[in-house]
């Protein structure tokens, strides 16, 4: 991967997430998903169908990442998905630095960075005003990192999160808009109780 | 045994152990003096993950991730590094998550640096606020009794739960 300065890259956020994300993602229940809030959420219960090897915040925002981790460590022959939004990575970036230093090599990150905190009312963030998170996860010492800015970026993203060795970060620019908005199960007691049925068995 | 005396054992390395026979397997942690025993003894074991954070908030988090993957862990932290967990608490008590944490105090008995007597003598009330349950050991022969009842209610109810280890238990830092 090419580290070349913002100013030389293609332009950014013009990608259609409701045809980016399910590409990247693929066969979703290939892995066990772990979402942030807002536009994550959404987007992963409507891919999936609200699968029950999904877990969605509603809240707490800047957990994914770091549930992300501990989902993968307590799982290691399982691929672990988190997905996670511009606004939600920003509150968390010292999650980038301490899983990193894990490394653990069945977690892959997706970051859908459409520059906006979407839930609030679409004001920008700083990542629509040059802060390139994927540069963070390099700095953060994240050994594959990947950015999908244009259509041609995608099938090596895809290929990424599905790939092995490290943990990997890619970060998809996507226009600011929303994911699709269907229902949400917001009790997070029973999403955590389904998730555990179906990975675990009964408890 | 055969003869000569046998030093008796830390209470550190006590509640380490009780910790391991319940199966915790995550210990993630902010360096901190007070915590220096139970975090060189998860370098140590090969058994565990141990695991260095930037913030005490990520730890929570990562104990939720533990959860939905059918494993056990501990959040080691030092007072002051509670008020970097409180909005994520709110995570635990949603999702009503186990949790476990092991807090080293200070701001309290005997602290010689008025820096930590705002966070310090704030844990209780910020912990109860946000639906942990504080059980606080003073003595070194409480040590493992408190442990064990913390990972019962922890693991076998679900609560969450943080056991605060007092200034009086480890001693002020000397300023």
């Amino acid at each position: 991967m090419k580290n070349e300065p913002l100013a030389v890259q293609k332009p950014l956020f013009t990608l259609d997430r409701a045809k980016v994300v399910p590409a990247l993602v693929g066969k979703p229940d290939d892995f066990l998903i772990v979402t942030g809030l807002a536009g994550a959420v959404y987007e992963i219960a409507a891919l999936t169908n609200h699968a029950d090897y999904f877990y969605g915040l509603g809240g707490s925002m800047g957990a994914a990442c770091m549930m992300g981790l501990g989902l993968a460590l307590a799982q290691p022959k399982r691929k672990i998905l988190v997905v996670t939004g511009d606004g939600e990575l920003l509150m968390s970036l010292g999650s980038l630095c301490t899983i990193a230093t894990v490394n653990p090599p069945n977690l892959s990150i997706l970051c859908v960075d459409n520059g906006h905190y979407g839930e609030t009312g679409y004001q920008r963030s700083h990542t629509s005003r040059g802060v390139d998170l994927a540069a963070i996860a390099r700095g953060a010492g994240i050994r594959r990192v990947h950015s999908v800015i244009a259509e041609e970026d995608v099938a090596a993203g895809a290929q990424m999160l599905r790939g092995d060795g490290d943990t990997c970060f890619v970060l998809a620019s996507v226009k600011p808009t929303d994911g699709p908005k269907g229902k949400l199960n917001l009790f997070g007691d029973e999403c955590r109780t389904i998730f555990r049925r179906a990975l675990l068995g009964p408890a | 045994m055969s003869g000569g005396s046998v030093e008796p054992k830390r209470w550190q390395d006590e509640m380490y152990d009780e910790l391991r026979k319940a199966n915790v397997t995550q210990f993630c942690y902010v360096p901190d003096a007070g915590h220096t025993i139970i975090i060189n003894r998860s370098l140590a074991d090969t058994g565990v993950h141990s695991i260095g954070l930037t913030s005490e908030e990520e730890g929570v988090a990562l104990l939720a991730g533990a959860d939905l993957g059918g494993a056990r862990g501990v959040l080691l932290m030092q007072s002051s590094g509670v008020g970097n967990c409180i909005n994520m608490l709110s995570l635990i008590e949603g999702s009503r998550f186990p949790f476990l944490a092991i807090v080293s105090m200070r701001g309290q008995f005997g602290e010689g640096n008025a820096w930590q007597f705002a966070m310090g003598q704030a844990v209780e009330t910020v912990l109860s606020a946000m639906g942990v349950i504080c059980l606080k050991v003073d003595r070194p022969e409480d040590v493992v009794q408190t442990i064990q009842a913390a990972l019962t209610m922890t693991f076998k109810s679900g609560r969450a739960v943080a056991v605060l280890l007092c200034q009086k238990l480890l001693g002020a830092k000397k300023f």
